[in-house]
């Protein structure tokens, strides 16, 4: 049986750049658990994500999430701030490998993009996700999203817990 | 049916044909880092594993804070030079008159050849196509992860084929083209695709001219950007050559695409990104008389020597009006311009040159922006607050269309500049 995660939706649009999640201002920073503080802080409306986020709201967002940088910052801090999984149209291909390499999930949903756009999803919206199926239910409006699901070797790499606990296993099973 | 150039790549390094849409894990010919490689040596520390599969193949250049603006940033470096020592990795580059911008030394040492396959934890490791490299930008956890194996997996990418004819029109650059190219595919329009450049338009280009293309690649998107090979290329790596594994490879007439454009260059005129996102394309004609109040002339886009000579011949016997700042791509770029006057012209203009890194282009230091300014810049990404604070604007431009600005204050063509 699959675990339904409940949350509050925070809303973003389409392109959200990795500037606009993780600042190159906090780069230096490199212990994980003080990036949440910085998250979003560029954001225009959401410069309270940072906050006001608690652990299992979700974020919400159009086409091409995290475009940009390589900063894997930019992953750790919606990780760390509780943030259980990214719901996005599309997300950029290094934003997604960084994801998969920290077995934190991204769901590809269909149509979300001009959802969005459209404000049938908005900023406090409650959803329930239910990860195995990659359905998304949205309780406030009453609709429903499918979530792409992700290829075997990406969720052999995600069921590690990440990239490195992936290759730990692997070296002791060789 | 023929194979494109990511197939052909990444099917030498398999050591097997592949095809799109396939997945296959390659060994890299080199792994790129900069002063990212202190996090990533202690992920690395938590494998398990104590040696680096080949030293010789880790290539690590700082530059992103040099010298270091901060503590933090000192750190860093520290980080990276003990686990480079450690290692008895030779490739390293430190804070010293013999490094530069990570992508320009990168090539310059000649680590950039064609038929390699190369990773860099730096978003903009694309630009290496120019040499008929496939490369790409990876993160910090599966840099560490490639140190540790000495392999990576990739998901063989469609291709995008951009064909390019014809010349350019004088005072217009490979910068005016590609902004133009974003401003038509979009920032997500080439996501997780290869994109080569292909035809005469692209054998007339200059090396440098090339890595402004490649460079570019990310920001629409791309896995990798690539031009095909040439003698251009031959000449640049004899002497520079850092393995002597490489192959010329290059797509078959009938390989398949996923998309097509083409363009004549003939057609293109100065163009700008305006604020806050990279495909927000504008011609400078319809920007002309923007208040600037800095104008910012290098990086990994367009700092190299034949950018500067294109500001120099602007600024030559001329006063800037707003601050401009100048950061030569690296130490031998810096060199060259010192040495043929090029430094001097600028400095004569009112332009202050800083040392070779990345400088105020990822807002660390060297030129941040207060509240309410503008920056017109060479540099690849205008997005929103990056070269400082949260309510200032970037415009993306040629180095000529900068100093053509800088000289007035305003955003500025250098067609007329340069008539005057």
């Amino acid at each position: 049986m699959s675990e339904i995660l409940k949350g509050r939706a925070w809303v973003f649009g389409d392109d959200v750049d990795t500037d606009l999640i993780y600042h190159n201002k906090y780069l230096a920073e490199t212990d994980p658990k003080n990036m949440p503080q910085y998250s979003f802080e560029y954001y225009p409306g959401h410069e309270n994500f940072a906050r006001e986020v608690k652990p299992g709201d979700f974020v919400v967002a159009g086409k091409n999430f995290g475009c940009g940088s390589s900063r894997e910052h930019a992953v750790y801090c919606l990780k760390e701030a509780g943030v259980p999984v990214i719901l996005a149209e599309t997300c950029s291909r290094i934003y997604y490998r960084n994801a998969i390499n920290n077995g934190y999930p991204v769901l590809f949903v269909k149509g979300i993009s001009e959802a969005i756009k459209a404000r049938r999803i908005n900023d406090g919206d409650m959803l329930e996700v239910e990860l195995e199926t990659g359905t998304i239910r949205d309780i406030t409006s009453g609709q429903t999203y499918h979530g792409d699901a992700v290829s075997d070797l990406e969720r052999e790499i995600m069921s590690a817990g990440g990239l490195i606990p992936y290759l730990k296993a692997q070296k002791k099973q060789g | 049916m023929g194979r494109t150039f990511a197939e052909k790549a990444l099917g030498r390094a398999a050591g097997h044909p592949v095809s799109a849409n396939e997945v296959v894990t390659v060994e890299p010919d080199f792994c790129m880092s900069h002063d990212n490689t202190g996090p990533i040596s202690r992920t690395f520390n938590k494998i398990g594993v104590k040696k680096v599969w080949k030293p010789e193949r880790i290539v690590v250049i700082l530059d992103h804070g040099v010298p270091a603006p901060s503590s933090d940033h000192a750190v860093n470096h520290k980080e990276a030079r003990e686990f480079m020592h450690n290692q008895r990795a030779p490739h390293f580059y430190d804070v010293a008159s013999s490094g530069g911008v990570c992508h320009q030394k990168f090539c310059e040492e000649g680590f950039a050849l064609p038929g390699q396959i190369v990773i860099g934890s730096d978003s903009h490791t694309c630009t290496y196509g120019a040499f008929g490299t496939f490369a790409t930008g990876i993160g910090r956890t599966e840099m560490a992860a490639a140190w540790a194996t000495g392999a990576i997996w990739f998901k063989v990418p469609e291709s995008f084929r951009i064909d390019v004819t014809g010349r350019f029109n004088e005072n217009v650059t490979a910068k005016d083209f590609i902004l133009k190219v974003m401003g038509d595919v979009k920032s997500d329009g080439a996501d997780y695709m290869s994109v080569e450049f292909h035809g005469d338009g692209i054998s007339g280009m200059s090396i440098a001219e090339r890595m402004t293309l490649c460079n570019l690649g990310i920001e629409m998107g791309a896995k990798n950007a690539v031009c095909e090979p040439d003698q251009r290329v031959l000449d640049f790596i004899k002497g520079r050559e850092k393995s002597n594994d490489w192959e010329i490879l290059w797509a078959d007439s009938d390989a398949v695409y996923a998309r097509e454009l083409s363009y004549d260059l003939s057609s293109i005129v100065p163009g700008v990104a305006k604020p806050h996102t990279v495909d927000n394309y504008a011609l400078v004609e319809s920007e002309r008389g923007v208040h600037i109040d800095q104008a910012f002339i290098g990086t990994c886009t367009n700092g190299r020597l034949e950018d500067l000579h294109a500001a120099a011949g602007i600024l030559k016997g001329h006063k800037v009006a707003v601050r401009t700042i100048v950061i030569p791509a690296s130490w031998e770029v810096y060199r060259a311009a010192l040495h043929d006057g090029t430094l001097e012209t600028l400095i004569d203009a009112g332009c202050i040159i800083c040392n070779s890194g990345c400088g105020p282009c990822l807002g660390a230091h060297m030129g941040t922006l207060a509240p309410g300014e503008t920056c017109i810049s060479t540099a690849n990404r205008n997005f929103k607050g990056r070269m400082g604070d949260k309510e200032s604007f970037i415009y993306l431009a040629s180095p000529l269309t900068v100093a053509a600005s800088a000289l007035k204050g305003e955003i500025s063509d250098p067609r007329e500049a340069l008539k005057g």
